[in-house]
């Protein structure tokens, strides 16, 4: 016989973990409807490859299938790889970033709830470590033609020049290499055809469909509002200081909060709770320390977007962060001393 | 009225199934065949026995008496004869039997001549030593005796607070009460003020219990005393949790290791101030309380049952459903899973739940946790139960206690929420018995080592005290020696000389004497019992200095 409490609320890691791929559908919708339905290739790709990869780990492990593999957490790590990775990546990348996520950075580590890193975050770093050109051909915008996709992602990538294009935070990247052109920054992102309105064409919509996801989330109570809050606050604090201090090198809020995938990162990734700091004070820290290290990375870094590096630097701080931000419990508020 | 209610975190919103039994007017359980009055009331504290078997007693008789301060007297509940004392199944998880006093009822239920309590003439010690002489406990379920909480602590006691939140699914004892004896309640609040001298009375009650709020309002207005407050406070779970309540409507939160006479607040169980009311108005003790019998029955309902009654002989009044597969004593968020039916009802039984596989499935299986913070959000104690979750698992019990283990009060709310099925509060439950068993073994190991040492030392006074006389002696037979060859080199003896001799060969002899009188032998001539005595005491010392050694090591 249990013990008490006999009666539970209804919750699993499954309904929590379908949620928050339900909270990631108007973003992806985004994605369809400007660069294609190359991306739901990707996804499905991911998914396969994420549900292989874990059915095969939990049997060498000696674990039970049905409850890990329905559980969920390994599409999630799916999904966002196949966000996070460009849509018309040949397949084998997705593949090998998917493998490397569950079977090193998850498995290895003891599998749910025992990773010290974000999974999907390692595939992205070491991925764009060992291949940033693959890494770094994004789709063109309104270039829908899926047989070309199709094609670009099996075997065929002839093709490819015509349909890729740099993200905004790469063509950014590029204009501020250049010192002839850094005095036209205003200018440049101006430009709506890369640009868009904030965040550059296409993108701007996407963040805005994960955006859409994480008032979701938020309103189910899966994530608190500290992560995204503090992340999307310190990222537009910093990015605003900058470029009111010198707009010509620095691009502001707007642009930063509206692309790459600062919105994924604000609602899907920096929330996940098993390698993020868990306490409210924690996890101020750590998103602040995210977004921080972000906009570092994207303004002075060899790489165009930081996330993946600032998640996995903000994941080692993390137990740390949450030792030193224990809150007061009941009754021992103000007076901590005789509590610890 | 209060400006304004406070508020505590967490807390979880459970189904409440009140309704099952709150709509029947509480009744009376008939007499049952037997009685079992266990004597232990907690860890600390076990009634003498006052009667043997065979013993006619009376209704209201006192059968045992208190013991110790944390203890209470324990009545016959009916009038009938003792027929054993004996070891009975209690409602403890343990399942252990404990020794309890079985009456065989007459069926007369003759009461002792009943006097009430004229409290207003005598002092409040008084008044408390009659409430303890009159078995009144806390009735909410700890059964905290309430003589010792009226007491004045520390700081004495402002406000009294009355609790009849009661947040646990499926118990409507407290709201029948409160709708059918309103007055008698508050009255007993009354006279608990008069004990305390408190300033107010503040009376909790969850808002999902209008009647029992109404009720308690007209009352209260009845009364004409703007100083009793009844406050309808939000429903949630554990808003009852005693800390919780007066944190709701005071603002104040008392952590873990102190009392409410800290703060000047105490908090009773309306259920307590009816029976202080029963005991000081009629002088009848505490025999007898209200209990929900509910869950998967087909007639749930309250009933007035004589403590000692057995769950079996209870039963049949709610009728349980034939897929019932176990019974628990509380409600579900909390009770306790009833081992045996023969377990008497007790001060502190206020509910009866039926389960079924439906109503109570089975866990589904635990997963691993991935950290996501519902426990900690549903934690009214504030605590991240996630945290001692990993801590408790893998043993590492000193980080666990610095995470404030022991503030948690084990009201079940992250089991509750957990996403992962994790029995959390069953991993505190252990952590923390294990850092009892821990404490009293060490308690232990240094009683034995202050014993050890304590015999290290005697032994070296000893030693040194023996050198000392065996020095002194061998000094004195030195000049013995001398004299008695200074005395061989005279031949020549007067008689002079032999008399001076014999005086100090007597003086020797009794000297001889003496010295044997100052070290009698205690160890001999014994009898059989003595020495088997002592045997036990060395089987005793030798297995505490083996429970020492590990110890002893350690501190090498």
């Amino acid at each position: 016989m249990n013990n008490s409490p006999y009666t539970l609320k209804p919750a699993s890691v499954q309904s929590v973990m379908l949620r928050v791929l339900l909270a990631l559908l108007p973003g992806i919708g985004a994605y369809v409807w400007f660069f294609g339905a190359a991306i739901l290739v990707q996804i499905a790709l991911a998914s396969l490859t994420a549900l292989a990869a874990e059915a095969a780990m939990l049997a060498l492990r000696g674990k039970p299938l049905r409850p890990f593999l329905g559980d969920g957490s390994a599409l999630v790590t799916a999904w966002l790889i196949a966000l996070t990775f460009p849509s018309i990546a040949p397949w084998w990348l997705t593949v090998l970033g998917t493998l490397l996520a569950i079977v090193v950075a998850k498995h290895l580590y003891g599998g749910l709830g025992q990773n010290p890193f974000n999974p999907a975050m390692v595939a992205f770093a070491l991925m764009i470590v060992a291949y940033p050109l693959l890494m770094s051909q994004w789709p063109r915008v309104d270039s829908t033609d899926f047989a070309v996709q199709w094609e670009a992602i099996f075997g065929n990538r002839q093709l490819l020049d015509a349909m890729t294009m740099a993200t905004p935070l790469d063509a950014l990247r590029t204009v501020l290499r250049d010192p002839e052109q850094r005095a036209m920054i205003g200018g440049i992102l101006g430009g709506k055809a890369t640009f868009g309105n904030v965040g550059g064409r296409g993108w701007e919509w996407i963040a805005a469909g994960y955006f859409l996801g994480g008032l979701y989330l938020l309103q189910q109570r899966i994530i608190t509002w500290h992560l995204p809050v503090a992340f999307l606050a310190v990222l537009c604090a910093v990015s605003g200081a900058f470029a009111l201090f010198d707009p010509d090198r620095f691009a502001g809020p707007g642009f930063q909060l509206f692309t790459g995938g600062a919105m994924l990162a604000a609602f899907f990734i920096i929330t996940d709770p098993v390698s993020g700091a868990t306490t409210p004070k924690g996890k101020l820290i750590f998103a602040a320390g995210a977004a921080l290290l972000t906009w570092i990375i994207r303004s002075f870094g060899a790489y165009p977007d930081g996330i993946a590096f600032a998640v996995l630097l903000m994941n080692i701080a993390a137990p740390l962060i949450d030792m030193y931000t224990q809150p007061p419990v009941f009754g021992h508020k103000g007076k901590q001393e005789d509590s610890r | 009225m209060i400006a304004k209610l406070f508020s505590f975190k967490g807390g979880v919103k459970p189904d409440s199934h009140k309704d099952e039994s709150a709509t029947a007017p509480i009744r009376v359980a008939p007499l049952p065949s037997r009685l079992i009055i266990p004597l232990r009331q907690s860890a600390r504290a076990m009634a003498r026995c006052l009667v043997q078997p065979g013993r006619a007693v009376l209704k209201g008789e006192v059968i045992a008496a208190a013991e110790g301060p944390m203890c209470t007297a324990v009545h016959a509940p009916t009038s009938g004869t003792v027929r054993a004392i004996e070891p009975q199944p209690v409602p403890h998880p343990s399942g252990l039997p404990a020794p309890s006093i079985v009456i065989d009822p007459d069926g007369l239920d003759r009461w002792i001549e009943k006097q009430p309590f004229d409290y207003l003439a005598t002092s409040a010690l008084q008044t408390r030593d009659y409430l303890r002489d009159c078995g009144v406990v806390g009735l909410g379920g700890a059964g905290f005796p309430s003589h010792v909480k009226l007491g004045p602590g520390e700081k004495g006691i402002e406000t009294l607070i009355l609790n009849g939140a009661e947040c646990e699914p499926w118990i409507t004892c407290d709201d029948r009460l409160m709708r059918e004896r309103a007055d008698m309640i508050l009255a007993g609040a009354a006279m608990m003020r008069h004990i305390t001298g408190a300033r107010r009375i503040l009376v909790g009650i969850e808002d999902n219990k209008p009647q029992a709020v109404a009720a308690m309002r007209d009352a209260a207005q009845g009364l004409g005393d703007s100083a009793v407050e009844v406050i309808a406070v939000p429903t949630r779970y554990p808003a009852g949790g005693e800390k919780q309540l007066i944190r709701v409507l005071t603002g104040i939160e008392i952590p873990y290791g102190k009392l409410g006479t800290h703060f000047g607040v105490q908090c009773f169980n309306v259920g307590s101030a009816h029976a202080i009311y029963r005991a000081i108005a009629h002088g009848e003790p505490l025999i007898s309380r209200v209990l929900t019998l509910s869950g998967n029955m087909a007639h749930p309902g309250n009933f007035e049952a004589l403590i000692g009654t057995p769950i079996s002989d209870l039963l049949p009044l709610a009728e349980p459903r034939t897929d019932t597969d176990r019974y628990l004593m509380g409600g579900p968020m909390m009770g306790v899973g009833l081992q045996s039916l023969d377990t008497p009802v007790t001060k502190g039984t206020n509910c009866i739940l039926a389960g079924s596989p439906a109503l109570f499935p089975p866990p589904p299986p635990e997963m691993p946790c991935i950290r996501c913070g519902e426990c900690a959000k549903a934690c009214p104690a504030e605590l991240q139960p996630f945290e001692l979750y990993w801590f408790s698992r893998a043993k590492i019990f000193g980080k666990a206690q610095e995470y404030s283990l022991f503030d948690c009060i084990e009201c079940g709310c992250c089991s509750y929420v957990c996403p992962s099925r994790i029995p959390l509060v069953d991993y505190f439950r252990f952590a923390k018995g294990e850092i009892w068993a821990r404490e009293k073994e060490k308690a232990a190991a240094d009683l034995a080592r202050e014993r050890y040492e304590f015999r290290l030392a005697r032994e070296e006074r000893e030693k040194a005290e023996k050198a000392a006389k065996l020095a002194a002696k061998t000094a004195a037979g030195r000049e013995k020696a001398a004299a008695a060859i200074a005395v061989a080199e005279k031949p020549a003896t007067s008689p002079e000389e032999d008399a001076k001799k014999a005086l100090i060969a007597a003086a020797l002899e009794r000297a001889k004497a003496q010295k044997e009188q100052a070290h009698p032998e205690n160890v001999t001539d014994l009898t059989p019992e003595q020495q088997a005595e002592i045997a036990a005491i060395e089987g005793r010392r030798a297995e505490i200095r083996e429970m020492a050694k590990p110890h002893l090591r350690q501190d090498d």
